[in-house]
């Protein structure tokens, strides 16, 4: 270990393009630098990899050396691109860097595009800026750069606003802009964190062919060591405001020095092989669905409503001590399942057994009781907890509506041993949930539901808001929280990894309709059904050695648009072997092995290489 | 505490204690004078403001004195304020509430009843009825005014509504098992408490202003009761011979507005119903 | 675009037509009628009055028979101003009202605007404190007390401007009322003005704009502004309610012959017919600025235009 050099020396790389040195931020009425001493170096054509957690300061780094931090903020240190200090440039000269010599991509495209301009204009805009390209010349060239980026039908989409398009053509968008002057250098915030998975590696493979051809440097900012696995030449990682460790990638995942980078990796994503969850004697069902279908009205208009069907004959069954996870991108109707199997949202059709007790047509009013034993862990838990309730009243609720004969004094003892069960400080009983971090939140909404010791809880991605580190923490807890009560879980998550890990079964989702069910081990090792492959290619494992060719595998281009005929295969537009049949009826629900099913027409030949 | 902040707190201080001042002035001031608002002074008319007479702020062209007469009107006008606001809060809540909690086709008609009332002169109808049912008629007006006020109220009690209801506290509620009459009480009327006590700060000065509006086309309180709007009216009339009487209601006026505007926005700011 | 303002603009027909019904039958309730002032005229000669007007038959045939004049573009005679029919009347007033709430309009849009802009792009500068001040101020301010006060100040102590009168050749006439007029309209707009801006102005798509290198002015002008100018022109609704409303009380202050007097004089007088026609120009006149707001902000905003309505 002694013979590591440090840091700064380490990245000054030979043929230097941006190097920070010493950087120093700080905001007027705060005390502590929100930026202490950070250096880093880029050098041509390779890829720096910044790792941290949200607030570590990896943007702030950057948006400081390019002069986009808001009016106030004290800048010092050395930032220099090639031969020009960016620090104490004028907005002028920094407008003659930003966008022709670097490109910036930032994280949320849904908002980082102007809404009222079309995508051509805000492409063409900038080539007519820093080119100076005529009206026509821009507009051809916009053109070039949407298709160079894989935007299906770039002529139309250049006349379209922002909100027309979806999120990773956004991104796709995005980056062409930044693209647009072939820059030296591109500089990537968390260009994929709101993404789906699949779409996430098709634009981290298209980043990385792009930097490849340009000979462009890249600096990719991420909290995932799986996304910098695939691309990064070297990394490093930042924690409250500095630079903690850096190296080259085979370093910095293979040997990692601190203790942080190795909480981090072990986070990020576990080896495969990982064993998988521990299997509980199975009790009676304490869930069954079937056939369920639920549609919503789009729209809010008093006249026209169009509907549109989120589930479409989902039928499952979850015996008591078990956990099943529900996997699929974002729209396919996971969270919505979780809705309709707790009554919710009012399903169309279908049958829902609580516990034994058929509970699908029993008015609200008679099903309250029953909820004591079902309960739900969200998202967010920041949004889930009232705002102006105290984290005591919050745990205490559910024992003051189903044990209303409780003395107060007995529900307060119990609120207390939650709490403490789920691990929060005496001290943080009184405070509200904006005052606690989002681990902190989520212990509360745990707190609250499990302090009715339900049979079965409903988790909708429970950790997918929180911090690499707490995410950790809090699937801990959900384990032991299962070993010592035998809840059931019904885990909805994006994270296959993850599902793979707690779960015995795993139900893959796609459009509202159930593509394959099957024991967690074999559907991740022998996947039947195309999509479930292309969600297991899509995961990025944290492994440099490997990352890299599985990036390469995956298709650039926009997946194309679902159809929006009825019948058929609804997965037929993105499936490589799709044939007639598959347009024209659609696969049935067919037993593949022992407790597998699946709804594809190919399943046996394309998983054994005949198609 | 930031600088900001800390002089945020003070103008919200500063608004309190200044309206403080002016209702505790309305109510024990007309006291310290030896007249009633109503009594004539023949042998001191039109006698401008001055320690050393009997009327320190001087008398109007009837000889009535216009210390007792402002305080008496401000506190008419703090009244009908309050009582006005009042009514518009409570049409505006239960309205926007009602809206924002069912949804569907109720809220899409009972709001396109506020957005068609919004887009009418609205106070135009309420002169009309003041002209032709309310003249010095008390509660009509207050009943005419306080209508004015709820629409802005309840759009903002149904946005509130309805955002708090799509928020997934909510639907936590009812996961844990809440009834719907529950989850109202315990966690979306708790949540709508800040708007409401800021949009009913901002109401009052409103309704002052409303009132003093009718009054000063002489369609609000009759003579020889004076609001500070008729009071401002009448001296408008003799500004170039007696700008006293214009000057001294016109004064008190804007220092009512003044606090009650400076305590609306002060406490939107502590209170931050939007921010979280 | 064409289609749906063709839509909005039919769908002001039946909510003028309710309003011009409720206020129909509410002004025939209140307690005496038309000739009740006229204390001098004998009961017969009254009475003959009414048969002349149609006053003494059935209320639903007399509203029929006015909602028919009505479609020919009749709008009745004056009761209380005997020798003068309503469209006169108001063809009298409206070029006085009119110029008054159009100069009161530009005046409070251009300034409440620019100091809007101005504060936000340089937030706890003198300017924006400036800002501050004017709306506080003039919030508490009605226009009532800044009428006379105004007319106290520049009229009657300084003498550079008269304190009251019209007349159609002298603007010099018009810059107290339109000032006065202006001044609340302006603050609020530029209380929003700030706000809005400051907010577009932290927006991600601002901040990329300017990691694009497009320039101060660019970004400015051709990102932030369009979308700050929302809920300045969402404003404009209740503008005109207000312009409305507050040039019944500036041409009391200073006596302009404007149509403003018309309403409460007319409504005092039971004068049934110069009250419902107030009711129809003011009306119609709200309903459309707040058309004129929903069109704009189409105009501004692609999400709303692509809305199906």
């Amino acid at each position: 270990m002694s013979s590591t050099p440090p840091a700064g020396e380490l990245l000054s790389a030979p043929e230097g393009l941006l190097s920070i040195e010493a950087l120093r931020v700080r905001f007027p009425g705060t005390n502590a630098p929100a930026l202490e001493d950070v250096s880093l170096a880029v050098g041509r054509g390779e890829c720096l990899g910044v790792v941290g957690e949200s607030g570590a300061g990896k943007s702030l780094t950057f948006l400081a050396a390019f002069g986009l931090l808001p009016a106030g903020a004290e800048v010092s240190g050395r930032a220099r691109l090639g031969t020009t200090e960016l620090l104490g440039l004028t907005e002028r000269a920094l407008d003659r860097i930003r966008g022709r010599r670097v490109g910036l991509v930032f994280q949320d495209p849904m908002s980082s595009l102007t809404p009222h301009l079309t995508v051509g204009a805000q492409v063409a805009e900038v080539l007519r800026r820093h080119l100076g390209l005529g009206a026509r010349a821009a507009r051809t060239r916009a053109g070039e750069l949407l298709e160079r980026v894989r935007l299906g039908d770039a002529g139309r989409r250049m006349r379209q606003y922002p909100h027309e398009l979806s999120g990773g053509m956004r991104q796709r968008v995005m980056i062409a802009i930044a693209l647009a002057c072939e820059p030296q250098l591109l500089i990537a915030d968390e260009p994929t964190t709101a993404l789906d998975v699949t779409l996430q590696a098709q634009l981290l493979a298209l980043l990385a062919q792009i930097k490849r051809e340009q000979h462009m440097a890249l600096v990719l900012i991420t909290h995932d060591f799986g996304a910098v696995a695939g691309l990064a030449d070297r990394v490093a990682v930042m924690r409250a405001g500095r630079v903690i460790e850096s190296g080259t990638a085979a370093q910095v995942f293979g040997a990692p020095r601190e203790t942080y980078t190795r909480e981090l990796l072990r986070a990020a994503g576990e080896p495969p092989g990982v064993p998988a969850a521990p299997s509980a004697p199975a009790g009676a069902a304490v869930l069954e669905v079937s056939d369920l279908e639920v549609r919503f009205a789009h729209g809010t208009g008093l006249l026209r409503r169009r509907l549109f069907t989120a589930l479409e004959s989902v039928s499952l069954e979850l015996a008591g001590g078990q956990a099943l996870g529900i996997v699929g991108e974002s729209g396919c109707g996971k969270s919505t399942l979780t809705r309709a199997a707790l009554r919710l949202v009012r399903a169309r059709g279908g049958r829902v057994v609580w516990l034994g007790r058929d509970v699908s047509a029993l008015a609200p009013r008679y099903l309250r009781h029953l909820r004591r034993d079902l309960q739900l862990i969200f998202q967010d838990p920041l949004a889930s907890l009232d705002p102006h309730l105290t984290v005591e009243r919050l745990v205490g609720e559910p024992l003051e509506i189903h044990l209303s004969a409780l003395p107060p004094a007995e529900r307060l003892a119990r609120t207390r041993s939650m709490l403490e069960r789920v691990g929060l400080e005496p001290a943080l009983y009184g405070r509200r949930p904006h005052e606690l971090s989002g681990g902190q939140c989520q212990r509360v909404g745990i707190a609250r539901a499990m302090i009715l010791a339900p049979r079965l809880l409903v988790c909708d991605e429970p950790l997918s808001a929180l911090d690499v580190r707490a995410q950790r923490q809090i699937r801990l807890l959900l384990e032991e929280l299962r070993g010592e009560q035998g809840t059931s879980l019904l885990f909805v998550s994006h994270d296959l990894a993850l599902v793979r890990r707690l779960c015995e079964r795993a139900l893959v989702l796609y459009r509202g309709r159930m593509v394959e069910l099957g024991p967690s081990a074999a559907l991740f090792e022998r996947p039947l059904h195309p999509y479930t492959r292309e969600l297991i290619e899509a995961i990025a494992l944290a492994d440099p050695a490997l990352q890299p060719a599985r990036l390469a595998k995956v298709a650039l281009g926009e997946p194309p648009a679902p159809l929006a005929s009825p019948g058929g295969c609804a997965f037929r537009a993105r499936c490589p072997h799709a044939t007639a049949v598959c347009a024209e009826q659609r696969p049935p629900w067919v037993s593949a092995g022992p407790g597998r099913w699946v709804a594809c027409h190919h399943f046996g030949q394309w998983a054994d290489g005949m198609l | 505490m930031s600088r900001s902040e800390r002089r945020r707190r003070g103008g919200l201080a500063l608004a309190a204690a200044l309206l403080a001042v002016l209702v505790l002035l309305s109510l024990i001031g007309p006291r310290a004078s030896p007249y009633s608002y109503s009594a004539l002074d023949w042998r001191h008319l039109a006698v401008p403001p001055g320690l050393a007479g009997q009327h320190w702020l001087g008398t109007d062209s009837l000889g009535r004195d216009l210390y007792v007469r402002t305080l008496y009107g401000l506190r008419l006008s703090l009244v009908i304020g309050v009582l006005a606001s009042a009514v518009s809060v409570l049409i505006g809540v239960a309205w926007g509430a009602a809206a924002g909690w069912v949804g569907g086709r109720l809220d899409a008609w009972m709001m396109r009843v506020v957005d068609v009332l919004y887009a009418l002169p609205y106070l135009f109808i309420v002169l009309i009825l003041a002209a032709l049912f309310g003249r010095g008629n008390l509660a009509v007006l207050l009943l005419g005014i306080g209508a004015v006020g709820w629409l802005t109220l309840a759009r903002v009690v149904r946005a509130q509504t309805l955002s708090l209801k799509r928020r997934e506290f909510i639907e936590a509620a009812r996961a844990t098992g809440l009834s719907g009459a529950q989850v109202l009480w315990r966690h979306v009327l708790p949540n709508l408490a800040g708007t409401v006590v800021v949009y009913a700060t901002l109401l009052v000065p409103q309704m002052i202003v409303y009132e003093s509006f009718l009054s000063f086309l002489g369609l609000g309180v009759e003579p020889p009761r004076a609001s500070l709007g008729s009071l401002i009216n009448a001296g408008a009339r003799q500004m170039l011979s007696a700008p006293w009487l214009l000057l001294v209601p016109a004064t008190v006026l804007i220092l009512l507005l003044l606090a009650f505007n400076l305590l609306g926005d002060g406490l939107r700011d502590v209170l931050d119903p939007t921010g979280r | 675009m064409f289609g749906y303002t063709l839509r909005r603009l039919l769908g002001i027909v039946p909510v003028l037509l309710i309003l011009l019904t409720v206020s129909f039958f509410v002004v025939r309730l209140a307690p005496g009628g038309p000739f009740a002032a006229a204390r001098a005229l004998p009961a017969r000669t009254r009475a003959e009055l009414k048969r002349l007007y149609g006053l003494d038959r059935p209320l639903g045939v007399q509203y029929l028979d006015y909602l028919d004049a009505l479609a020919h573009g009749n709008l009745g005679p004056s009761y209380s101003m005997r020798d003068d029919t309503v469209a006169q009347l108001i063809g009298a007033g409206l070029p006085v009202s009119a110029t008054l709430g159009a100069a009161a309009l530009a005046l409070g849009v251009a300034l409440g605007v620019a100091l809007g802009v101005g504060a936000a792009l340089n937030p706890g500068a003198v300017l924006d404190r400036l800002l501050t001040l004017f709306a506080a101020l003039t919030l508490a301010l009605p226009s009532f007390v800044t009428g006379p006060l105004l007319a106290l100040a520049f009229g009657l102590w300084l003498h550079w401007l008269p304190v009251a009168g019209w007349r159609p050749d002298a603007p010099r006439y018009l810059i107290l009322p339109a000032v006065t007029l202006a001044l609340p309209l302006a603050a609020s707009l530029a209380r929003l003005m700030r706000a809005s801006l400051l907010e577009v102005l932290q927006a991600s798509y601002v901040r990329t704009a300017r990691a694009r290198g497009l320039g101060r002015a660019r970004v400015l002008w051709h990102h932030a502004l369009r979308p700050a100018l929302v809920p300045v022109v969402g404003y404009l609704g209740p503008a005109a309610t207000y312009l409305v409303t507050g040039s019944l009380v500036v041409e009391t202050v200073f006596e302009l012959p404007g149509t403003g007097r018309y309403l409460v004089q007319g409504a005092i007088d039971r004068d049934y017919t110069l009250v419902m026609g107030m009711v129809l120009v003011y009306g119609l006149l709200t309903l459309l600025a707040n058309l004129a707001a929903d069109l704009a902000h189409a105009w501004l905003d692609p999400r709303v235009r692509h809305e199906p309505l």
